[in-house]
């Protein structure tokens, strides 16, 4: 773990405000809480900021703050104390988050960070194009798949934030590049796994495996994912 | 209280109110609890874990901060809930605690200013292990930036979060908070800044371990070389109980005391940190002006050029003006010295305040200060209490933080909690019964509280602004309180230290001056009236302080400060309490009724006491009610008379928080808090 700070002035823009689309959003979010208790609406709207800028910046944690009627420093202990809120600016396309924990470290997660660092640089930090950026995480739950990245990615026109399964140096090396090109790769299992399956193929359950039936998939690809 | 629960506790049986917590429960059975992270005046938050006890029957050790009594469980027949507080098991869950706490805690107490005063010291010889077994390197943390008057070191914190508390909690400033999480959850201030709370000084005390002590304060003194002495502040009208901290004759700092009635445990920046001024700009011998200069003089020659000039003229030419940090047996005794040598220009309201003699309840915060809570409406008048005293503005926002509606009429000014602005001068106060703020809450209120500060009534049209406030309390069946500025002036006004019959006050001293009909004026202690106004009169300035009233001076007679005598101070609400004496005075000063008492001497009148026991007796004599030290004497309710009141908007009297009397003006740290307040204020303005 590592001290969470707010980045430098130095590179927090000036200013922040939810687009139309996103401020419509966030007022319906506030609206599911009772009078006064609009501070529980914090976390989806940081992640909406987030979503939308690409990461936190001070001005955007201040602007989600006022908008719930709460001091900023307490909208700052909460941004601090999830890690999956971005404090620092994020690649341009995506930002790869590479599962580090047992499963996935027994899998192959460390050849995995070892190529982010070979093709994006130190973890942390944005790649020289400006396109990428990637940390390691903690366990993400999707063990069976591993090992596996969580990727957040603007591409396409829009926000994503998929698992991307069963990953091999070939073939996360193919994502990361898809990804610096503004390619939306396919979310998912990277082998054709349906789910968590077998790797020998499902022996119960039989009917319907078809993609659409995976609904984050699915989504992806309503989205533009190839 | 029919409802009390049986609590077993160490094997004895006590019946407790079940909305006790079990850490308040023991207290009242006087078993001690270690704790961190609770305090009786903040919420509880239950991270430190070391108030650890055992719950018969329970799997685990609870932590009893964050359990109420009502909430344990029995035995299964019946029996009550029984809890140990001194078993193996608590001691060893203690112990773990601590060992937990000491991990990334250094070992610097030698070098520490807590130590000596730390809980964590204390703490960590009950429970603490005589070793380590944490090899690993200790978690560093960085500083933290809290401003001239905090230093911290926060490598030491334990994350208690009182402070955060504090801040959001009592001082209404939310900027600090604790970030990050697990290893890495740091205590820190927003972006990194000072808070902007004029009681921030507070959070030092609350801090159990060193992180947060004081910067002006720092590697001076350890506390068991200091000499303790309790006494009053006289920084503002609160009559904050503190504590004086000397080493030989220098003020090191000041304390605040527990008085539920008046401070609870809080003081202001100013009371604890304008000490430093104590020690600058002091008069520590008599001076007398010669060929235009002031030169230094003895004692002797000082009372030979005070009695020169007032025995060649007549009395009424004589005036005199007394200050606010003065006691008031020193304002009894100018009384009566003017009395004695026949002049009745005399006055205690250098702010010119229209306050009647007399009528107590005219200006005495009658409600009491504990009374603020059970009120359940206030209005406040032409006050800036954040300014004025912030400990009862932390009292008012801890009404409000309960539901109480505060409506301000006067400059709109963030007082910490949300109010009703209903005007800004006069015409609010003559419409009042037009505005929402009177419709929806006042006249609703079933004890509502009007709280007129002191400065409205020293407009011209200050009488009237008083008739019109009680007026209106009296008209909603609640409470007048005024509140003052000055910590002497409710003494002064209590004995009467007003101008007597065809005598001047404050106003027709300085017109006589100005205009040369009065040719003397003696300033004790008055440094807050515009010095170019005394014209050509010669001006006698008895005081601590080389201030306004010293430049100006053609005597200076040196005396003693608030912490270097003893004396009576009435708070706003009315409530004499003792000051004493807590180092000795600087140079050839004396205390200030012995200077009057000797100067008397020299005038050929002398006074009828010779020791400040027999001052007071003759005090007590005429004002009994000044001898229930630490009692209110409640005022008998007598409406002052209404008029019109001006349109003109209430202007607060404290232009800066922080320089408002001599000392605070010659206190370094208070003029490095006035800078930065005064820097926040024009960036904001720039924004």
């Amino acid at each position: 773990m590592t001290t969470r700070r707010l980045a430098p002035e130095a590179v927090q823009p000036s200013s922040f405000a939810f687009n139309a689309e996103n401020a419509e959003w966030a007022k319906r979010q506030i609206a599911k809480f009772p009078e006064g208790r609009q501070a529980s609406a914090i976390i989806p709207l940081l992640w909406r900021a987030q979503a939308q800028e690409g990461w936190l910046t001070r001005t955007a944690i201040e602007g989600v703050a006022d908008m719930l009627d709460m001091p900023h420093i307490r909208a700052l202990e909460v941004a601090t104390f999830y890690f999956m809120f971005q404090l620092a600016p994020t690649g341009e396309n995506a930002h790869i988050q590479v599962c580090g924990t047992t499963t996935c470290m027994i899998c192959g997660a460390e050849d995995l960070t070892a190529l982010c660092e070979k093709l994006i640089g130190p973890a942390h930090t944005v790649s020289a194009d400006g396109k990428l950026s990637w940390e390691e995480v903690e366990c993400l739950g999707a063990c069976a798949n591993a090992p596996m990245a969580q990727i957040d990615s603007w591409v396409k026109g829009g926000f994503h934030s998929d698992y991307y399964e069963d990953l091999t140096v070939a073939t996360f090396e193919t994502l990361i590049e898809g990804f610096r090109k503004g390619d939306y790769p396919k979310p998912g299992s990277q082998t054709g796994r349906f789910a968590s399956e077998p790797i020998g193929g499902a022996t119960s359950l039989l009917d319907d495996h078809a993609e659409a039936a995976n609904a984050s998939v699915a989504i992806a690809i309503s989205e533009g994912a190839t | 209280m029919s409802d009390l629960r049986k609590l077993v506790i160490d094997g004895e049986e006590h019946e407790l109110d079940p909305n006790l917590t079990v850490l308040q429960a023991c207290e009242v059975a006087g078993k001690e609890i270690p704790r961190f992270c609770y305090h009786e005046r903040l919420s509880i938050a239950g991270n430190c874990r070391m108030c650890l006890i055992e719950a018969v029957g329970a799997p685990k050790p609870m932590a009893s901060c964050a359990m109420q009594v009502k909430d344990l469980r029995g035995g299964p027949e019946g029996q009550p809930p029984a809890i140990k507080t001194n078993s193996p098991l608590v001691k060893q869950a203690r112990e773990g605690v601590m060992e937990f706490l000491l991990i990334n805690h250094p070992l610097d107490c030698p070098i520490c200013d807590q130590g000596g005063e730390c809980d964590l010291q204390d703490q960590a010889m009950a429970y603490g292990a005589d070793f380590s077994r944490f090899n690993e390197a200790k978690r560093s943390m960085d500083e933290i930036n809290l401003g001239p008057l905090i230093k911290t070191h926060m490598t030491r914190c334990i994350q208690c979060t009182r402070c955060v508390r504090f801040a959001t909690e009592i001082a209404g400033v939310p900027e600090m908070g604790c970030t990050g999480r697990g290893e890495d959850a740091e205590i820190v201030s927003y972006l990194d800044s000072a808070l902007t709370s004029e009681m921030q000084g507070n959070v030092i005390d609350l801090c159990p371990v060193g992180a947060l002590t004081s910067r002006p304060y720092a590697f001076n003194a350890r506390p068991w070389e200091l000499c303790k002495t309790e006494t009053i502040d006289v920084m503002d009208a609160l009559g904050s109980n503190i504590r004086i901290d000397a080493k030989g004759t220098e003020v090191m700092r000041v304390m605040p005391l527990n008085h539920d009635g008046v401070n609870e445990e809080w003081i202001s920046d100013k009371a604890r940190f304008a000490c430093d001024g104590l020690a600058r700009q002091r008069l520590d011998q008599p001076y007398v002006r010669k060929d235009g200069k002031l030169t230094a003089a003895s004692w002797d020659e000082a009372f030979a050029a005070v009695r020169e000039k007032v025995s060649g003229i007549a009395p009424e030419k004589i005036a005199a003006l007394a200050g606010d940090l003065v006691s008031t047996e020193a304002m009894f005794a100018l009384k009566a010295l003017m009395t004695q040598i026949g002049s009745a220009n005399v006055d205690c309201r250098q702010d010119r305040a229209k306050l009647p003699a007399g009528n107590r309840s005219a200006w005495l915060f009658n409600s009491t200060i504990e009374g603020i809570e059970d009120a359940d409406a206030i209005l406040l008048i032409g006050t800036n209490p954040r300014k004025e005293s912030p400990v009862l503005n932390a009292r008012i926002r801890k009404a409000w933080l309960t539901g109480v509606e505060v409506g301000m009429i006067g400059e709109a000014v963030d007082l910490t909690y949300d109010t009703h602005h209903v005007g800004m001068g006069g015409e609010s106060l003559s419409a009042i019964k037009d505005s929402v703020f009177y419709k929806d809450v006042l006249s609703k209120a079933e004890r509502p509280l009007v709280i007129l500060g002191a400065a409205a009534t020293a407009r011209d049209d200050g009488e009237a602004v008083l008739g019109a406030s009680m007026a209106l309390a009296e008209s909603l069946g609640g409470q007048f309180s005024m509140l003052h500025t000055a910590a002497a002036r409710v003494g002064g006004l209590e004995v009467n230290c007003l101008p007597g019959e065809d005598g001047r006050d404050t106003d027709g001293i300085l017109v006589g001056a100005a205009s040369g009909a009065v040719e003397v004026v003696y300033l004790l202690g008055a440094d807050e009236i515009d010095m170019e106004t005394l014209g050509q009169a010669f001006v006698i300035y008895q005081g601590h302080h080389g201030d306004a009233g010293a430049h100006r001076a053609d005597v200076i007679l040196p005396a003693a400060a608030y912490t270097e005598q003893s004396g009576i101070f009435v708070n706003t609400e009315g409530r004499p309490q003792m000051a004493y004496r807590a180092a000795f005075p600087l140079g050839e000063a004396k205390e200030d009724w012995a200077i009057i008492r000797a100067l008397s001497e020299r005038l050929g009148e002398p006074l009828p006491f010779d020791s400040i026991d027999q001052l007071r007796a003759k005090m007590f004599e005429q004002f009994p009610h000044l001898q229930t030290i630490n009692a209110i004497t409640p005022a008998e309710w007598r409406a002052a008379p209404t008029g019109t009141v001006d349109e003109a908007p209430f202007v607060c009297p404290i232009d800066d928080f922080y320089m408002t009397n001599p000392i605070a003006r010659a206190s370094e740290t208070m003029a490095e808090c006035s800078r930065l307040a005064r820097e926040k204020t024009s960036a904001l303005a720039a924004e």
